[in-house]
């Protein structure tokens, strides 16, 4: 069984961070260049820790699967990013930053990680801006802010609808400033298929070159994963079609925990599904939500007339309704639940039924279409391109998709997983959204990740490692690896069956949505436990991968991270049958109030869930990390 | 314009380039699509002919994507001799099958460039723009040095500005519409958001010099103001960002001949 450890300093929850800074280990300065880290990815996470780690001195490899680290998914973010600066002078203070994301999430996630991340928040801000990061700016030159959901104070901070692409590129930029010093070997085209493990610590990757097919071994004396979130698992989701679980999926078959898997979030504000070829969903931003009225019609037989000749007396703009408080701006859960349930009701608007209004009348009226354009301009131009349909004249039509995976790798404060050495950063963890993420925090934990705790946690590791102990390439380990690496690719090339890797994406895709979407029920779960195995063995029997493992195979590398998916979505599904609650992103029929909202079990279930790997055809093993809550009080969220 | 809500269906002959490596011969093979409905995009139009390929036993047609949202910069396909297609500040992916007609032929092609070299079929490799980017392309801020992001006003018409230059996706799509194959609107996007704000300046001239030289030596043409550059741009970035970059070189070139330098300027205080 692992030793979960989350390795929370003790102390007043405001002084964790500062008294741990000051009692972990440091590597000198002349003996930071003889440890070699590798870090997979380059979204925020990824980015911001290896520029950071090699201005640090050490040496850095950076893997990505793109053709270039820029194109890291975190690029399509549209919304903003949080910090507790108080610059609009709203009452806002690193506390209630780490008192809202808390309540945000549910109470699932830990204490000391959240406060620490709100305490990061504003150095993140101060870091882009002297990066160049052009943020939004009022007309005297200072900063502009705007309001998320589950807040009630402004405190996102912006850049047009692009935030994700400009943070990106601030670190991009900063990664390439070191890259073009010598300090980084990035290594483009280049998916990490295995993690090696020498004497149980995390020492290396096996990697694949898409491009020539070639397979390498690379050796650290860590590895740091920052490899992005799991939501394609839906196959429909706002991610971009690369995005994948394969690298940390592999980590937790050498060991790694996986924490807290059912804890996704479905955004309420996406374009409504309208094919079955369809490749993915757009989103419409959160900050839409400051402006827009959200409504369907009082009755089922108004869903299909014109919108505009829908009086404002059958009208039932149902958020502002439920949660006078909060309104239009209540969390990204509760939003999306509040609309399955009126389209359940038969109130859903458009061809399919499945589609709810986002209104910009009242605030075209307030502001004028030139106020509305400078705000939302972009997002009024992408949702014209999908639907050909201009937002200015009519409600848009919106419907929640899959959006970001709260669940991760288990890591400790440090960020370490439970395997040494192997630290997670950014999406691929856990650790700090609970069971349901906040507008704008995505951007937020990616960077505090990278920019401010990774610089010091892995020198508390690294300084137990003695210099230039690194295993060799040639140790069996890595040859074994390697081994495992070429027999699956020559499997997967082998089987030349009937169906294209597509096929099985989109079937397994239509269960997980079906059975573990919204709204889930111990019937439906157990039914999708039973489907997904069955459909894996039809995988591996059937699926048609077409061409050599020696060129760029873009089919080769979809059935490789399908082929995981394949594999996950069964555990996803089995640790949402396992929490027998509701809280946050995880919504079990079973338990609700009256109502319709969640009914936690902070008894039974105020804990971690981490995944321990037996073994293929093995039951894995569900081990608990308690969560103490000692400075908050759990409670039951009110957002009315 | 209120759009009718269209679900019809086209069907088109698809011309595309197939290129199996670098070095093997390439040529154009056309290939049936049909029964598509007009919501579907570009991409997902190939996804379902690849799809079909794969069932036929054929290699199906390698081509950059991954967002889908016109955002990341990875797609990169010349569709009827316009990077990204017939539409006006779109990328390829962001380019619906109710742009054509049916019956069209649609031609498929790769950004074409010395700078960008074939990978296979529709992917090139474009990592001469990462390059020109290592060379200067950033504002050294090493973390954790940075004052408070207020203490530096920014009047809102230069970060405005900087904003509309910083949009640049780096997809190459102004390197692919040059008939001389420069990069000097992506090159200028960066140099002009830098160059822009004021955390910029201690980097100024080094920056132009430093990118402007790699791009150089990277195979890129020269401009010759025909500005199809920013015509093919999926983020309409300005070609005035070109005049600005240039007037920038122009002074860091005089300044560089001509300025006294520190003879001490690279030791440090022992």
């Amino acid at each position: 069984m692992a030793k979960l450890d989350s390795k929370v300093p003790s102390g007043p929850l405001a002084d964790k961070w500062r008294k741990h800074k000051t009692e972990i280990k440091l590597v000198n300065p002349a003996n930071k260049r003889k440890y070699e880290v590798i870090v997979v990815g380059a979204g925020l996470a990824g980015s911001s820790a290896a520029a950071t780690l090699a201005e640090l001195g050490y040496k850095v490899k950076n893997f990505v699967f793109h053709d270039s680290p820029r194109r890291a998914h975190s690029i399509a973010a549209q919304g903003g990013i949080n910090a507790a600066k108080n610059y609009q002078n709203d009452g806002d203070s690193v506390y209630r930053l780490f008192y809202d994301t808390i309540k945000g999430g549910d109470y699932r996630s830990r204490e000391a990680n959240v406060h620490r991340l709100a305490e990061v928040s504003v150095n993140i801000i101060d870091q882009c801006v002297a990066q160049g990061v052009p943020f939004a700016r009022e007309y005297g030159g200072l900063l502009a802010n705007r309001s998320f959901g589950g807040a009630q104070v402004s405190r996102t901070f912006y850049a047009r609808g692009q935030t994700g692409q400009q943070l990106l590129l601030g670190a991009y930029s900063a990664l390439s400033r070191m890259i073009g010093a010598g300090a980084i070997e990035l290594h483009t085209h280049s998916e990490m298929l295995d993690l090696v493990i020498v004497d149980g610590q995390a020492k290396g990757i096996i990697v694949r070159d898409l491009i020539t097919g070639e397979i390498t071994r690379h050796a650290a004396d860590a590895v740091v994963l920052a490899t992005g979130g799991y939501g394609n698992v839906f196959n429909l989701s706002t991610y971009a079609r690369g995005s994948n679980v394969t690298a940390i999926w592999r980590a937790y078959k050498r060991g790694a925990c996986m924490a807290n898997p059912c804890y996704t979030q479905i955004h309420p504000t996406c374009i409504p599904v309208t094919g079955d070829y369809q490749s993915k969903l757009t989103l419409m931003s959160e900050s839409l939500r400051n402006d827009g009225r959200i409504w369907v019609p009082k009755r089922k037989e108004d869903r299909l007339k014109p919108p505009a000749s829908i009086p404002e007396a059958d009208r039932d703009y149902y958020l502002e309704r439920i949660y006078p408080s909060f309104g239009n701006l209540c969390p990204r859960d509760v939003a999306s639940r509040a609309a399955k349930r009126v389209c359940d009701e038969g109130r859903g608007v458009g061809e399919t039924g499945l589609g709810v209004y986002l209104d910009f009348a009242e605030a075209i009226g307030r502001l004028g279409e030139a106020g509305v354009r400078e705000r939302y301009g972009n997002l009024f131009d992408i949702y014209h391109e999908i639907t050909a349909e201009s937002a200015y004249q009519q409600p848009m039509r919106i419907y929640p998709a899959v959006h970001y995976t709260m669940g991760g790798l288990w890591v400790d404060y440090n960020l370490m997983s439970n395997v040494p050495g192997l630290f997670v950063l950014g999406e691929a963890n856990f650790s700090d959204h609970g069971a349901n993420r906040l507008g704008a925090s995505a951007l937020m934990q990616g960077l505090a990740d990278g920019y401010f705790v990774i610089p010091y946690t892995i020198g508390d590791y690294l300084a137990g490692q003695k210099p230039g102990s690194r295993p060799s390439i040639d140790a069996p380990e890595f040859k074994a690896a390697e081994e495992n690496i070429r027999a699956a690719t020559s499997r997967l090339l082998g089987i030349k069956g009937k169906e294209p890797v597509s096929h099985f994406h989109k079937r397994l895709g239509k269960i997980m949505w079906e059975h573990c979407g919204m709204a889930r029920t111990r019937a439906g779960l157990e039914e999708a436990l039973k489907m997904i195995p069955a459909l894996r063995e039809e995988f591996w029997a059937n699926v048609n991968v077409p061409g050599s493992a020696a060129t760029l195979n873009q089919a080769l590398e979809q059935a490789g991270r399908v082929g995981d998916f394949l594999e996950f979505g069964e555990l996803l599904c089995l640790d949402a049958l396992k929490r027998e609650e509701s809280c946050g992103g995880h919504f079990r029929e079973e338990y609700q109030f009256a109502d319709g909202e969640c009914k936690r079990d902070d008894a039974n279930f105020g804990h971690v869930a981490a995944w321990e790997y037996q073994g293929a055809g093995q039951a894995p093993l569900r081990n608990v990390e308690p969560l103490n809550y000692e400075f908050v009080k759990m409670s039951v969220r009110n957002y009315k | 314009m209120v759009a009718e809500k269209s679900s019809k269906t086209l069907s088109v002959t698809l011309r595309v380039w197939r290129q199996a490596g670098p070095d093997a011969p390439g040529k154009f093979v056309d290939y049936a699509a049909a029964n598509l409905s007009t919501d579907m995009s570009f991409l997902e139009m190939l996804d379902v002919v690849n799809d079909e390929l794969t069932v036929k036993g054929e290699e199906p047609i390698a081509f950059a994507h991954d967002c889908r949202e016109g955002i990341c910069g990875t797609c990169s396909c010349t569709i009827n001799g316009k990077p990204h297609g017939p539409g006006h500040g779109i990328a390829t992916c962001q380019t619906y099958m109710r742009s054509f007609r049916d019956g069209d032929t649609i031609v498929v092609e790769p950004f074409r460039a010395r700078a960008f070299p074939l990978v296979k079929d529709l992917v090139v490799d474009r990592s001469a723009f990462d390059r020109i980017i290592q060379a200067g392309g950033f504002i050294t801020a090493r973390t954790g040095s940075a004052p408070d992001a207020n203490s530096t006003p920014v009047p809102k018409t230069d970060a405005d500005l900087a904003m509309d230059a910083a949009a640049c996706i780096g997809c190459g799509a102004c390197v692919a519409a040059c008939k001389n194959a420069s990069a000097m609107l992506f090159v200028s996007a960066k140099v002009s958001q830098l160059g822009l704000l004021p955390q910029g300046q201690p980097e100024r001239d080094q920056r132009v010099l430093a990118m402007v030289g790699t791009m150089d030596t990277l195979g890129f043409g020269n401009c010759t103001n025909q500005y199809e550059c920013s015509a093919a741009c999926p983020k309409t970035i300005s070609h005035d960002f070109i005049a600005r970059m240039n007037r920038d070189y122009l002074k860091a070139s005089v300044r560089a001949a001509f300025k006294p330098v520190s003879a001490s300027a690279s030791g440090g205080a022992g």
